[in-house]
């Protein structure tokens, strides 16, 4: 069975927010839309985004890290948000397991919110309908698209590519890839909602040297001949002592 | 969690006329066996039912204010294999036609009232069960994943139709005050118990989910910067409530006091001194505070999306 | 989404490419329309600078089109209305192009220069440089004076190339990545796409920075540094690698001048300058390269680049004449011998232990992991190379080099660090983009004096070049300066980007003189790109005795309202980067990669809204209409329909060849670089992705400050005009011929004023040396003992995003961030309201504790905070309330610290200087020192200072504004 997700690499993410206006602009225009803003130009501006880039702090400084943290529907494969749907509008897709929610059976009653332990629903306070990401499902699919570009909008754009698409039930994929060999990690395991949506730790690379890196046979000094040489007149062990 | 006042006035109002409807036909199944002694058809059980459905419907009422599109309602009905909210929008319905009919069989002097209130009964217990599930089937929402949610739903409804049962019987002028009045307090006493129970093990939840666990990095500190916007969204409206430590426990220990000690004293006084108006205050006092309960319940609950959303910049 | 059919439905309908606007960076976009509606802008796929990516910003270009805050008429201030009341009128195009046509020709008949041209963050410096040469008037600039001209100045004056446009870190190739300075704008997708690659491919990435956002996070070491002092580390990083002999020494003796030998007697006319081989003759009298060396073989005197011979790096020479001389390279030892990491320790606050780290790594890197390319060149000596050899050391600076008054020689000591490791023109080093590595300096000039300037005649020279001598400089006999800047003179001598930030405030003063007209372009100088904000707007306001203005006449160009318009006596609508044609060309700043030389355009996808006109279409107008040579024919008749036509047709001379563009030249479009026009040339630019991208051959992709084979093809192609070698300056010829003029040595016409001579003897020293920033130095360190900087968000450029319905989401208002140690010493609390207080103002804001930024720093993103009204955001809109300006902190003068030996006392020329780089004019809006203190617990709840409310102008109603306010909530965007 397909299981469709996104694979976030924080190991690259810079929190640029590409994903989370590239999402909205795709997604107000398209199946999943609109999403709607409220006071745009006033007091307090909010909207709906089926993506959001947090930043966190890990540590004390000066051994302190910055994390950027995107997060949308990490469409579950044990989603709680779906058996607690009274109409039906929350479901997962048999075929690539995608989440996703019918409109015109959603009646907006925030139950499937109150069932996502990550806080990723939310509804559009002008269709009154709960909203979420789709996976771009009018993407990935599209034929009028080219092959490449049939992935979500947020892939597309993301400009150190920290977001990588691909069924993790193909052990072959990118994904599934990336998640074994990078410690690919799902968020809150203690639920057991099985995120299909992984995170890719932070990774650093060191580098160590050796003292004798520092003091080679080939310093250009001695060309230049100017390494440290005593003067022939300093003392000597040959004045003190005929052994 | 921001607690919403259409779900507030739902499950109390649909409480008390469930623990009502329990409240007349216990008297009634009292009165089969000649525990108390049995009441006129029509101005007890068919009003009481009457009553009864009143509440419920104005609690059914009241649910469609939590609705985005409640012209939809009716397919709320169609997950009942799976969601307990479905399970619930099912059975409200159905306890109501047995009411009705219960109502109706003593109105019209029909025979089986006994069976018809047995189902309405069995109905009634399944409704508080779905209510209760409701909240209790979210495991990560810690405070309400108990079986005490049921209990507490169960209880505090059971009292609230008693209590509101017990001034019912005064006004009308038959014998069934004090047995009513007893139940009333012994199931205020219960809900006591049981709720008291639920803050105590509330008090020593240990969040299962952390900033750690949320965002999978191990390290003891951790502090949001920025939740990605500024100015709010569904996720901050709808499950935070943004009270102060001082207003929660102003609210709570409000319900505590109006919704137990106080109503079981006034019961106690109006039954003693007979007052139809003492009992009336002791049921408004109690349900005053089981709609300081239920926000208490809803604004309790920490919602573990709660983590994402700490801290703007 | 119920039904199949309905996943298919996408919103495509037309897509069109061009290029992106939203910072710039200059992304390729296509953009898809609905009905003629734009619905989405991606990045496109086959574009060579963003490969299909795109950012916040460029995702966000809807909400700008679309946004309220557009202006869409030419609009007149109302009679009797104050300047900053934004009470207008709307007038016709016809109306406004007959005003600035009276008012222009009158000034350029009379005094060309009391007519100022300054841009902000536009790229078409080519035209509006060509529009005020052509005018005559030397008062124009862009805003990289107030930017980063440092970074562009100390790299250039060096390496022949810079950061960003010019040059970067070839990050596919290099093992070690230094970003030092960087926030989080700048060439940010490619930065953002390499950085990735970079990280993936296994390498080492350190950021130096006082603030770890953006790029920083995701490095593996944060070294925190206190501000202003990236010189002290990087001159200490010096000292290490020299000391421990880590130095590619190769590197410096072939390519680099050091081991020139200088002259050393301090009686000589040419003291401290490289000894010429008289013998020989020079052909390129700008470029001189017959030097010696002290042969290492023949122990000997020689002409430099002498097959077979190697110079001495070190020690003591003399020549036959008796000319005591010493090679540049024993100079730069000498010069950091005590530069010690531990001395640099005590003023970065990086332990000393760190910096020998971060030495040893950059060295040990270069040394230990080179790379060599099987690519066979030739260098400019004849010298054959089988292969091309690559140190993977790579860094990259920015504004945080650049933005201080001692930026100068920070930046320049960056540009001798990569070239002591050997990493210039190198892979996994620095790469040059196309039109550079240019000549050391570049030979553009300016006039060099007030004769350039005349009546109803074009410049006698560029507005801004690149001085080589004292001669070169700006200013009459007396050393006055000509610009209304004073770029150019011996305050600012190699401001070579002018001094945008100086330009309101001199116009006001009348110092060095009034001027009548100042038009702004996309530049918002009443606000954020401006230091002493609350000053500056009021001198815009300002009146003679006469009633008359101060600044007589401001036209604004903008496509927004922002906080500037409202200073305007007349408003031009300016067109949205989707409404126009536009281009990013060699003559300006183009798009190059390193492979070769790239320029793109912008072609209109929608028409402009209501009577907004592009400004490149009103430059061509009004030059028509001045008679400006370039713009019309012999009979005076306008020569260019409008920008399309001039961009095809214009060449920079009758013949040459060279036009705006560089691809699809010649009659059917099948020449580069330089070729007859091309009726076709929009057309062809618009069906390859709006972008032109030449590819060297790979043996000219390297090493081409001295690759014989790239400068014969520069020169073919006329991209340079000499194909001489561009030999690295580690020690700088041009500032010590400053430097002798001000010992009064040396054969130079022009001296400094008796007043600038210290100034210029200590700032113009040839080797790059360490000071404490010039605020800080007349800065009571005790009182103020914090370092105030911001940055730029990722998802924000300049002020002019706070419009955007999608971005301010993101960003409506701003905090001071401040370590959490630091708010315990200051009693202050996280998300509590504070004073920020500099000796020059103060600010209520809200502040948020942090523990990724350097104790003695506090930071905040730029430009958030914005005036009640402007950008058509309602009064009480979080920008305004919560959110706060930095810049009413940063004092734009100074007095003049003890350093400068300026004389004491009151008045001009005394005791107050501007808060600039001495060297180059750089704003050192970097510099702010403040003091922290908490608000009051019954202060009000809101940002200081405030400004009256700015209303809507005609043209951009507030019925309009809340007629998208509504809509938004339906998804429509108009």
């Amino acid at each position: 069975m397909t299981q469709l997700a996104l694979v976030i690499d924080l190991n690259v993410c810079v929190g640029c927010h590409a994903c989370v206006t590239s999402c909205k602009e795709w997604n107000t225009s398209g199946v999943a839309g609109f999403l709607s803003d409220d006071r745009p130009y006033d007091r307090d501006p909010t909207g709906t985004f089926f993506n959001r880039v947090q930043t966190f702090e890990v540590g004390e400084y000066p051994d302190a890290q910055t994390v950027h943290f995107p997060k949308s529907c990490l469409h579950c494969e044990d989603p709680p948000c779906v058996p607690v749907c009274p109409t039906g509008a929350s479901y997962k897709r048999a075929e690539d397991g995608i989440v996703l929610v019918d409109y015109d059976k959603c009646i907006g009653c925030k139950y499937c919110a109150w069932a996502c332990p990550y806080g990723v629903r939310e509804v559009d306070e002008h269709q009154k309908v709960m909203k979420k990401c789709t996976l771009c499902v009018d993407r990935i699919y599209d034929p009028a698209l080219p092959e490449a570009e049939r992935k979500p909008a947020c892939v597309m754009a993301c400009p150190t590519s920290a977001r990588l698409y691909g069924d993790i039930h193909d052990p072959e994929s990118v994904v599934s890839k990336a998640i074994r060999e990078q410690g690919g990690y799902a968020l809150m395991p203690e639920w057991g909602t099985q995120p299909a949506n992984h995170y890719l730790p932070r990774r650093r690379t060191e580098m160590r040297i050796h003292k004798d890196e520092l003091e080679r046979a080939d310093n250009p000094l001695k060309i230049d001949g100017l390494l440290p040489k005593p003067a022939l007149k300093e003392p000597a062990l040959d004045d003190v002592t005929s052994w | 969690m921001n607690p919403a006042f259409s779900v507030i006035f739902l499950t109390t109002l649909i409480g008390v006329g469930q623990g009502l409807f329990l409240a007349l036909y216990a008297a009634e199944l009292g009165s089969a066996f000649e525990l108390v002694p049995p009441q006129d058809s029509r101005s007890f059980f068919a009003l009481g039912a009457a009553l009864a459905l009143g509440f419920l419907a104005a609690g059914l009422a009241a649910s469609f204010f939590h609705l985005g599109r409640p012209e939809r309602a009716w397919r709320a009905a169609a997950r009942w294999r799976t969601s307990w909210l479905s399970r619930e929008v099912i059975v409200l319905p159905a306890f109501m036609a047995a009411v009705l009919c219960y109502g109706a069989a003593h109105y019209l002097g029909l025979p089986a009232t006994l069976m018809t209130g047995a189902v309405a009964s069995v109905l009634c217990l399944a409704l508080f069960v779905c209510t209760g599930m409701i909240y209790a089937c979210i495991k990560f929402l810690q405070e309400w994943a108990t079986p005490l949610t049921v209990v507490n739903y169960l209880l505090l409804g059971c009292a609230s139709g008693f209590a509101f049962a017990t001034p019912m019987a005064a006004a009308t002028g038959n014998g069934l005050v004090v047995p009513l009045a007893a139940g009333a307090v012994m199931l205020s006493l219960a809900a006591w118990a049981t709720r008291a129970a639920a803050l105590a093990r509330n008090r020593r939840i240990k969040p299962k989910s952390t900033v750690q666990t949320a965002i999978g990095i191990k390290h003891p500190r951790i502090a949001q910067k920025a939740q990605g916007f500024m100015c709010g969204s569904f996720n901050t409206r709808e499950f935070f409530h943004g009270r102060g430590g001082q207003a929660m426990s102003l609210v709570k220990w409000g319900f505590i006091v109006l919704a137990f000690p106080a109503p079981v004293a006034l019961i106690a006084a109006g039954t003693a001194l007979a007052s139809v108006p003492l009992l009336s205050a002791a049921f408004i006092t109690q349900y005053l505070g089981l709609i300081a309960e239920r926000w208490y319940f809803f604004a309790q609950a920490n919602h573990p999306q709660n983590l994402y959303y700490q801290a703007i910049s | 989404m119920s039904t199949a059919s309905k996943e298919t439905a996408s919103p495509r309908t037309e897509a069109r490419n061009t290029t992106c606007y939203m910072c710039a960076c200059r992304c390729g976009i296509r953009v898809t329309l609905r009905n003629g509606e734009v619905r989405y802008i991606e990045g496109n796929p086959d574009h060579p600078l963003n490969k299909g990516v795109i950012c916040a910003k460029g995702a966000s270009g809807i909400m700008k089109q679309y946004s309220p805050a557009r202006l869409t008429q030419p609009l007149r201030r109302k009679p009797g209305a104050e300047r900053g009341a934004s009470e207008f009128e709307a007038i016709s195009w016809d109306e406004a192009f007959a005003l600035m046509e009276e008012r222009l020709a009158k000034i350029r008949a009379t005094d060309p220069k009391r007519f100022a041209l300054f841009t902000g963050r536009d790229q078409m410096q080519a035209l509006t440089g060509l529009f005020a040469r052509q005018f005559g008037t030397p008062n124009y600039a862009a805003h990289g004076g107030f930017c980063s001209v440092n970074m562009a100045a100390g790299m250039i004056y060096t390496i022949g190339g810079s950061f960003w446009e010019f040059g970067g870190p070839d990050l596919e190739r290099a093992k070690l990545f230094v970003m030092i300075g960087t926030a989080e704008d700048h060439h940010s997708n490619p930065l953002k796409i390499a950085i990735s690659k970079f990280k993936r491919n296994g390498g080492r990435f350190i950021s130096v920075n006082p603030v770890r956002t953006g790029y920083s996070a995701i490095a593996d070491d944060w070294v925190p540094i206190r501000p202003g002092t990236d010189g002290a580390l990087l001159l200490a990083l010096c000292h290490e690698i020299i000391h421990l002999g880590l130095y590619d020494r190769e590197f410096l003796a072939r390519y680099t001048n050091a081991g020139y030998l200088i002259n050393g007697d301090a009686a000589s006319d040419d003291y401290g300058m490289p000894v010429l081989d008289r013998s020989k003759s020079e052909e390129i009298p700008e470029y001189p390269r017959h030097k010696l060396w002290w042969d290492r073989h023949t122990q000997r005197p020689v002409t430099c680049h002498l097959p077979d011979a190697d110079p001495h790096l070190l020690g003591e020479f003399q020549l036959p004449d008796g000319m005591p001389v010493k090679p540049a390279f024993q100079l730069l030892m000498d010069r950091v011998r005590d530069y010690t990491p531990e001395w640099a320790e005590g003023i970065t606050g990086i332990p000393a232990q760190t910096i020998r780290r971060l030495a040893h790594e950059m060295g040990v890197t270069a040394r230990d992991q080179k790379i060599e390319l099987p690519i066979a060149w030739t260098d400019s000596w004849g010298v054959e190379h089988e292969t091309v050899t690559g140190n993977p050391v790579a860094f990259h600076a920015m504004r945080g080099l650049a933005a201080h008054s001692n930026g100068f020689h920070t930046v320049r000591s960056l540009a001798i660090l990569m070239s002591l490791l050997g990493t210039i023109d190198r892979p996994g080093g620095f790469r040059h983009k196309a039109p550079f590595p240019r000549g050391i300096p570049p030979l553009a000039k300016t006039p060099k004096g007030p004769e350039g300037v005349r009546p109803g005649t074009p410049l006698g020279g560029l507005a801004l070049g690149w001085p080589g001598t004292p001669d070169d400089l700006f200013v009459d006999g007396e050393g006055t300066p000509v610009r209304i800047d004073k770029a150019f003179s011996w305050e600012y001598p190699l401001a070579v980007h002018g001094l945008m930030h100086n330009v309101i405030t001199n116009a006001w003063r009348g110092d060095p003189y009034r001027i009548d007209t100042l038009m702004i372009f996309m530049a918002n100088m009443a606000w954020n790109s401006t230091m002493n904000t609350v000053e500056v707007r009021r001198m815009l306001n300002d009146r003679e005795a006469t009633g008359e203005y101060k600044i007589p006449f401001i036209v604004v160009c903008d496509a927004f309202q922002s906080e500037m318009t409202a200073f305007a006596d007349l408003v031009l609508p300016d067109t949205t980067y989707l409404e126009r044609h536009d281009v990013m060309s060699i003559l300006d700043r183009p798009i190059s990669e390193f492979d070769g030389p790239v320029d793109a355009v912008r072609v209109p996808v929608v028409p402009p809204r209501g009577e907004c006109k592009p400004f490149q279409e009103v430059l061509i107008e009004l030059a028509g209409r001045l008679g400006l040579p370039a713009f019309v024919n012999a009979d005076g008749s306008r020569k260019y329909r409008g920008y399309p036509d001039f961009i095809v047709n214009y060449e920079t001379e009758p013949g040459s060849g060279i036009g705006f563009l560089a691809g699809w030249r010649g009659k059917g479009g099948e020449k580069f670089m330089h070729g007859e026009p091309n009726p076709r040339q929009w057309e062809m630019y618009a069906q390859n992705n709006c972008v032109f991208h030449h590819r060297l051959p790979r043996s000219y992709q390297y090493m081409r400050n001295w690759n014989q084979g790239y400068h014969e093809w520069a020169q073919r192609t006329r991209l340079r005009r000499y194909a001489d070698p561009i030999v690295i300056q580690i020690y700088s010829e041009v500032l010590q011929k400053f430097r002798l003029a001000a010992q009064g040595k040396g054969r130079y016409r022009k001296r400094p004023p008796a007043h600038l001579r210290q100034r210029i003897e200590t700032y113009f020293d040839p080797l790059p040396f360490y000071y404490t920033p010039l605020e800080t130095q007349v800065t009571d360190g005790v009182k103020y003992p914090l370092a105030a900087i911001t940055q730029r968000p990722m998802a924000m450029y300049h002020s002019w995003d706070s419009q955007n319905a999608w971005l301010r989401q993101i960003h409506a208002h701003n905090y001071l961030f401040l370590n959490s140690e630091t708010a315990r010493a200051y009693s202050v609390e996280d998300g509590g309201w504070i004073w920020v207080e500099s000796p020059h103002g103060r600010v209520r804001c809200l502040c948020r504790t942090s523990e990724t930024v350097e104790p003695g720093t506090v930071w905040t993103w730029n430009a958030i905070g914005k005036a009640r009204g402007a950008w058509h955001l309602a009064p009480d809109a979080n920008e305004s309330r919560l959110g706060f300006l930095l810049n009413h902190l940063i004092a734009d003068e100074l007095p003049a610290p003890p350093s400068l030996g300026l004389p004491g006392g009151e008045g001009r020329g005394g005791q107050r200087i501007s808060n600039s780089d001495p060297v180059t004019g750089q704003a050192g809006w970097y510099d702010l020192r403040v003091r922290i203190y908490p608000a009051a617990p019954g202060e009000p709840q809101e940002s200081w200072p405030q400004f009256d409310t700015v209303g809507p102008v005609p043209g951009s109603s507030a019925a309009r504004r809340l007629w998208q306010a509504f809509v938004a909530g339906k998804g429509e965007f108009k």
